[in-house]
């Protein structure tokens, strides 16, 4: 289903080299990064953590393709994304990335199993095929007996956990969570921080943003962001000091 | 694929949808229902213009305007029942040749019933050339009735019905001017627009050699031809004037002694404006279904503006642009085509409710004919409808492909 990454990438999935973002709002020109390094390597879990504003957000479109970057490089699984078209966009998005939003993004008016089919229907998968990996990402996220549910007959921790199966559904080169437990009360966050884990303790390569002090804690790697540049991007212990103080200060 | 996203899509909106099938309906009504109108009126033309005969030309015999082989203008030029044979055998590809000479106030009589009207002594190939057909029970004239010189009657229906009223006249014994003629046959009801000479429901008709027999007149009123191509009309029509002009010496290409009605030629116009006249009912028919096609593009629209977070949310799952604009398309188009449907059995039931109204004597309501629905009527609704469908969908389509994924899945 993916095409693994090239010996030349040492195993990085995402490589950023100064990368710029500004948004052209017509009178006022707004540099939401300014000049990005990152790398993720296969097999991590980062957290992304920083005030609002500070461009997180604008990252996670920008290693999500979402969005291009206004200028530097930028290389999902080696592949340089600068320069492709739309279309091609899309297809990287299907293929290479997971997405799990905040507001969990659940299409309403289709069922739980619809939604996680559809990343599958748009990649081309066979009927057949997209029933079996539905139904064990449904299983696997624990919700085997709410297929057929819409998402307004689900919890909140439910939906996020079928966006998840949705995220997983093309077994993706990285996963994307903006803010995953942001809409959650703490019990369905913790179940879903669970779950990252045991995906993150399968290899499976996730990259968090969050404002969650329990879930950046959990997090190996820390990378905090602000006014658009990396300020720190430390593994978690000495990280984990700077992150509750930051916590207090907002709190 | 995209018949299956269309379905999970369009599970919403139903109230919003029904209004605008019903506005493409409408549409589709006001379309069918000009191009029937249209329709009919041409077929009741066309029907009304062939009683007087189609493809047939009128020739008046006038007098010369040019100076010709010694003989000055001004001759008056009258053919005579013979020059009919010279016709029949010196002029090729006629399918068929007449004199008629007319008297009109003529009286006719049968028992206590007198009327004046026009009597035409004609070659017997005239019933078929102007379209004289007999009610059943009678006949026309023959070539017997000719060469015999038999004193039989061929009647107008409106004269007919003047002496008669509602008895069968054939068989019967009338008075043409006091002497006794036998009626052959009456001429079925016809609608009639070209006339020459009267309108056929009032005249009576019997043999030429008869008709020189009682009144002593062999100078034809006008002769009537019909070429075997109505396309070689023009050339025909110049081979009488050739034959004609070296008989009675005069100028073949001069115009104003063989006044002529070209119904061919005239047919040519008409048509056309028949067709000017379909195609001005098309151009309102297809601006009414346009505004019904404006509203499926403004509710596609508002569909686009609602599901724009969806549309987003399926871009970041890696929808190409077919994925997005297809079923906006299909949904435009399924609207449309609902509506046609519904519009066409409107139509179909406001047109068969239409053909029960009596038209009774009322000429012009003859004359504007039945709505007609034919299958190319059909055809070109169901094309107007399939091409404002998906313009309908490609519009609001092409926003949706537009979507940036980024903007619309930004939390708020």
């Amino acid at each position: 289903m993916k095409t693994k990454p090239n010996a030349s990438t040492n195993g990085a999935v995402i490589q950023m080299n100064g990368i710029r973002k500004v948004y052209d709002t017509g009178k006022i020109q707004v540099e939401a990064l300014r000049g990005v390094d990152l790398e993720v390597y296969d097999g991590e879990l980062v957290a992304i953590v920083g005030p609002s504003g500070s461009g997180k957000s604008t990252l996670m479109n920008l290693i999500g393709c979402l969005d291009t970057p206004t200028d530097g490089t930028y290389r999902l699984s080696g592949e340089v994304v600068a320069g492709l078209r739309k279309e091609q966009l899309a297809t990287i998005r299907n293929r290479r990335v997971g997405f799990v939003f905040q507001n969990f993004n659940l299409l309403p008016q289709i069922t739980a199993y619809e939604n996680v089919e559809m990343p599958l229907l748009f990649g081309g998968v066979s009927k057949r095929k997209r029933k079996q990996r539905v139904e064990e990402l449904m299983a696997r996220v624990g919700l085997g007996d709410r297929m057929h549910h819409k998402p307004t007959e689900l919890s909140g921790g439910q939906m996020q956990r079928v966006a998840v199966a949705r995220a997983l559904a093309m077994d993706p080169d990285i996963l994307l969570a903006d803010e995953p437990t942001g809409n959650l009360d703490s019990t369905s966050g913790g179940d879903i921080m669970e779950l990252f884990q045991d995906l993150w303790e399968q290899g499976r390569t996730m990259l968090v943003i969050t404002h969650d002090a329990a879930l950046a804690r959990r997090a190996p790697r820390r990378v905090e962001i602000r006014d658009g540049v990396i300020v720190a991007d430390q593994a978690n212990g000495a990280a984990e000091l700077l992150s509750e103080s930051i916590e207090q200060a907002r709190d | 694929m995209v018949v299956q996203l269309f379905l999970r899509a369009s599970r919403v909106q139903k109230k919003r949808a029904i209004l605008t099938i019903a506005a493409i309906a409408w549409g589709t009504l006001a379309l069918l229902m000009l191009l029937s109108f249209g329709e009919g009126l041409g077929i009741s033309l066309q029907d009304a213009w062939a009683g007087m005969g189609s493809d047939i030309a009128v020739i008046w015999p006038g007098e010369t305007t040019k100076p010709w082989k010694g003989m000055p203008a001004g001759r008056p030029i009258r053919p005579r029942i013979d020059d009919i044979r010279l016709l029949r055998e010196r002029v090729p590809g006629l399918l068929g040749v007449s004199g008629e000479i007319t008297s009109w106030r003529t009286n006719f009589t049968y028992g206590d019933n007198s009327v004046n009207g026009p009597v035409k002594g004609v070659s017997t190939v005239w019933g078929r050339l102007r379209n004289q057909i007999p009610v059943a029970g009678g006949r026309f004239l023959n070539p017997l009735d000719d060469a015999q010189r038999r004193r039989v009657v061929f009647l107008g229906d409106g004269l007919a019905e003047d002496l008669f009223g509602s008895e069968d006249p054939v068989g019967k014994t009338i008075l043409i001017d006091q002497v006794p003629y036998t009626v052959i046959g009456a001429m079925i009801d016809k609608m009639q627009f070209g006339a020459y000479s009267g309108m056929d429901k009032d005249h009576a008709v019997i043999p030429i050699r008869t008709f020189y027999a009682q009144y002593g007149r062999d100078r034809l009123s006008v002769i009537i031809l019909k070429a075997l191509d109505p396309a070689q009309m023009k050339a025909t029509l110049a081979e009488v004037a050739r034959v004609l002009g070296s008989k009675y010496a005069f100028d073949p290409e001069d115009e104003r002694v063989l006044g002529t009605w070209d119904t061919v030629e005239t047919g040519k116009i008409r048509n056309n404006i028949l067709l000017g006249i379909k195609i001005f009912l098309s151009v309102i028919g297809v601006l009414t279904l346009t505004v019904g096609g404006i509203g499926v593009a403004n509710i596609m629209y508002a569909v686009v503006k609602e599901r724009t977070r969806e549309i987003g949310v399926k871009m970041a799952l890696g929808a190409r642009n077919h994925w997005i604009t297809g079923p906006i398309v299909l949904e435009g188009l399924t609207y449309t085509l609902l509506g046609g449907v519904a519009g066409l059995l409107m139509a179909t039931v406001v047109i068969l409710l239409l053909s029960l109204i009596p038209t009774g004597d009322s000429m012009a309501l003859k004359a504007l004919g039945k709505p007609t629905l034919s299958p190319v009527i059909a055809a070109t609704a169901a094309g107007v409808l399939g091409i404002i469908g998906l313009l309908a969908g490609y519009f609001p389509a092409r926003r949706a492909a537009s979507v940036d994924p980024a903007e619309t899945l930004r939390y708020e």
